[in-house]
């Protein structure tokens, strides 16, 4: 579970202040039924976040979820309808806690006529970087994101790959407290994918809290330490990545011999299904928790076992059953 | 005001790399050639035919006030064509959301856009105005009156559209704010000649007519104001011409036309600040 316990919603007023800094020390996002409309349109419903500092947080949800206005919410480019939400403390927006932000908007675009390093100049001076610090930092980003060979050209010559690229050192160039990446490895191939993962995670491993969010959920599972699903403007379910699987049911994979109709039949003690074709044996338990009895059953009942496989629920199982069917969006 | 004045150099860049641009800075420069070239067969003309040197003076006069009305139009149409997607488009394209993301106040952002476009335009008049009374006098030996203050009007004419345009951007798409303004400047040109002919039919309704689109939209009034600043009293007085002092607006119209700015640009400023990008 996403750190329900260290803040709560809603609090008491008269200890507001109080939790609201004591939050601030470990929370770096927190959001109160954060609503959005446009017009007759509710693009979020009632957003309700708390994000640890130092982690990953993955922000996951089909296509018109409003992935992209609560984003915006939270850096202040768009006013919400009414909630409220606090960056490191702060309220979303405050000019002075943006130079803690860092932000990689999901289809970066910048005037195409500069060099990747005009560019992250041009951006590291409105962080405030001072004229020293950006020539040492500058090229350290360009390297970092593997565009040291192109550093000359102009941005009108990149890929869509390369735009990502700079766009993402444009955003931690300032070393910012909490990073938001929007879409940050669409248009990578498999490397920049790696270079993306590689550089979230070492943005954690100084400290900052990441904010991602990204369709591709095998990037996410091996990223995140975190995860909120949105759906219809709403937070439905949020979970911490390694209990992904916990309370979801088991499938397991075997190849075994002798295995009669009445041993599979007591298999269903522990299993919702249990089929044999041959020598494969596939079930489904309620909790990895029986797989171990299930095992002493087979070998009690007297069948030869040659792989016993359990496959825990991917995130993307987990997902499509929160989801539920594609609307087409 | 480090961001704004950061805003304001890379919007200067950004306009002075817009082809439309140099476009109207060839066309600038092509109209300079077709303006010293017919000033030049003008001379020449003039030593076929006896006219007195007085004459030939208020002639070649007219054709310099003619010459500096096509620089104020192409620095008007120059204004409006590079500066009306500089916030539509980059909000449209989402441009915006990298910048507007920075630890610099929204204000910031706009004021310096405004600065950058206003320096790039003050560029352009400086080059094409004072091009032309380069020509101009190098060619005819003929100058404006009171040049220095022509041209400070030309360039209130060019930011009071640009205040306009910078409104509209904020609050409509690039296509629409540019319909709009263009529309405005149209009911300014069309309302500044119907006043202009009310002096030849004495009319007190085109006046009237002239007034109220010099309220709509002051950018033809300034100009009018510049041309009387310009020509010399006689020339001014003369009747054919074009820029005859009829209805010369008042220094009231101009306090009016840069308090209209200042509200234009309060307004869109405004609404930029609360407005989602």
């Amino acid at each position: 579970m996403i750190q329900e316990a260290q803040f709560r919603w809603p609090i008491p007023w008269s200890n507001l202040e109080e939790n609201v800094l004591e939050s601030s020390q470990t929370l770096a996002i927190q959001t109160e039924n954060l609503r959005k409309e446009y017009g007759s349109k509710v693009a979020v419903r009632n957003l309700s976040l708390s994000v640890p500092r130092g982690s990953i947080f993955g922000f996951l949800g089909p296509n018109g979820a409003g992935k992209s206005s609560s984003i915006k919410m939270l850096l202040g480019l768009i006013t919400p309808t009414s909630g409220e939400a606090l960056l490191l403390g702060k309220p979303a927006g405050d000019v002075q806690t943006r130079r803690k932000i860092g932000f990689l908007p999901e289809h970066f675009r910048f005037y195409d006529w500069l060099t990747p390093s005009e560019l992250l100049r041009l951006h590291g001076r409105l962080c405030g970087m001072s004229a020293a610090r950006l020539k040492e930092r500058v090229p350290q980003m360009i390297e970092l994101v593997g565009l040291a060979p192109h550093r000359d050209k102009r941005i009108h010559d990149f890929s869509k790959g390369m735009m990502q690229r700079i766009g993402l050192a444009q955003a931690i160039i300032h070393e910012p407290e909490i990073v938001f990446l929007d879409e940050p490895t669409s248009g990578l191939d498999p490397m920049g994918r790696r270079l993306v993962r590689d550089v979230i995670r070492a943005q954690r491993g100084r400290g900052a809290t990441v904010f991602l969010n990204s369709h591709l959920l095998s990037e996410v599972e091996i990223t995140c330490d975190n995860v909120a699903f949105l759906k219809d403007g709403e937070v439905v379910a949020s979970k911490e990545l390694r209990s992904i699987g916990e309370d979801e049911e088991v499938h397991v994979s075997a190849r075994a011999r002798k295995l009669s109709h009445e041993v599979i039949a007591g298999l269903r003690r522990w299993t919702t299904l249990a089929t044999v074709e041959g020598e494969y044996l596939t079930l489904s338990a309620r909790s990895s928790d029986v797989l171990p009895e299930v095992v002493r059953y087979l070998v009690a009942s007297g069948a030869d076992i040659y792989s016993f496989t359990p496959r825990k629920a991917s995130l993307e199982d987990v997902f499509m059953s929160i989801m539920g069917e594609d609307r087409g969006l | 005001m480090t961001g704004c004045w950061t805003i304001a150099g890379i919007t200067f860049r950004e306009a002075a790399r817009k082809k439309i641009l140099w476009t109207a800075l060839i066309a600038g420069l092509g109209f300079l050639a077709l303006f010293g070239a017919a000033l030049h067969f003008q001379i020449e003309d003039f030593r076929t035919h006896a006219i007195a040197p007085f004459i030939r003076y208020q002639i070649l006069s007219a054709m310099l006030m003619v010459g500096l009305y096509v620089v104020d139009l192409l620095a008007v149409v120059m204004t409006i064509l590079t500066s009306v997607d500089t916030i539509s488009g980059e909000i449209s394209s989402g441009t915006i959301h990298a910048i507007a993301t920075k630890p610099i106040p929204r204000w910031q952002i706009f004021a310096g856009k405004w600065i950058g476009f206003a320096g790039m335009i003050g560029a352009f008049v400086l080059l094409t105005f004072g091009g032309t009374i380069a020509v101009a006098y190098g060619i005819a030996g003929v100058r404006p009156e009171h040049a220095i203050v022509g041209g400070v009007l030309v360039f209130l004419e060019c930011l009071l559209t640009l205040a306009v345009t910078f409104l509209f951007g904020t609050w409509f798409s690039t296509l629409t704010s540019g319909v709009i303004v263009i529309g405005l400047c149209g009911i300014a040109f069309m309302g500044g000649w119907l006043e202009q002919m009310s002096g030849f039919t004495e009319s007190a309704r085109l006046v009237m007519v002239g007034v109220v689109t010099s309220l709509i939209m002051p950018s033809e009034a300034i100009w009018r104001r510049a041309a009387f600043e310009m020509q010399t009293p006689l020339a001014g007085s003369l009747p054919f011409s074009p820029f005859a002092n009829v209805s010369i607006p008042s220094p009231t119209m101009i306090g009016y036309a840069g308090f209209y700015l200042v509200v234009a640009l309060i307004i869109a400023l405004s609404h930029f600040q609360i407005r989602d990008l």
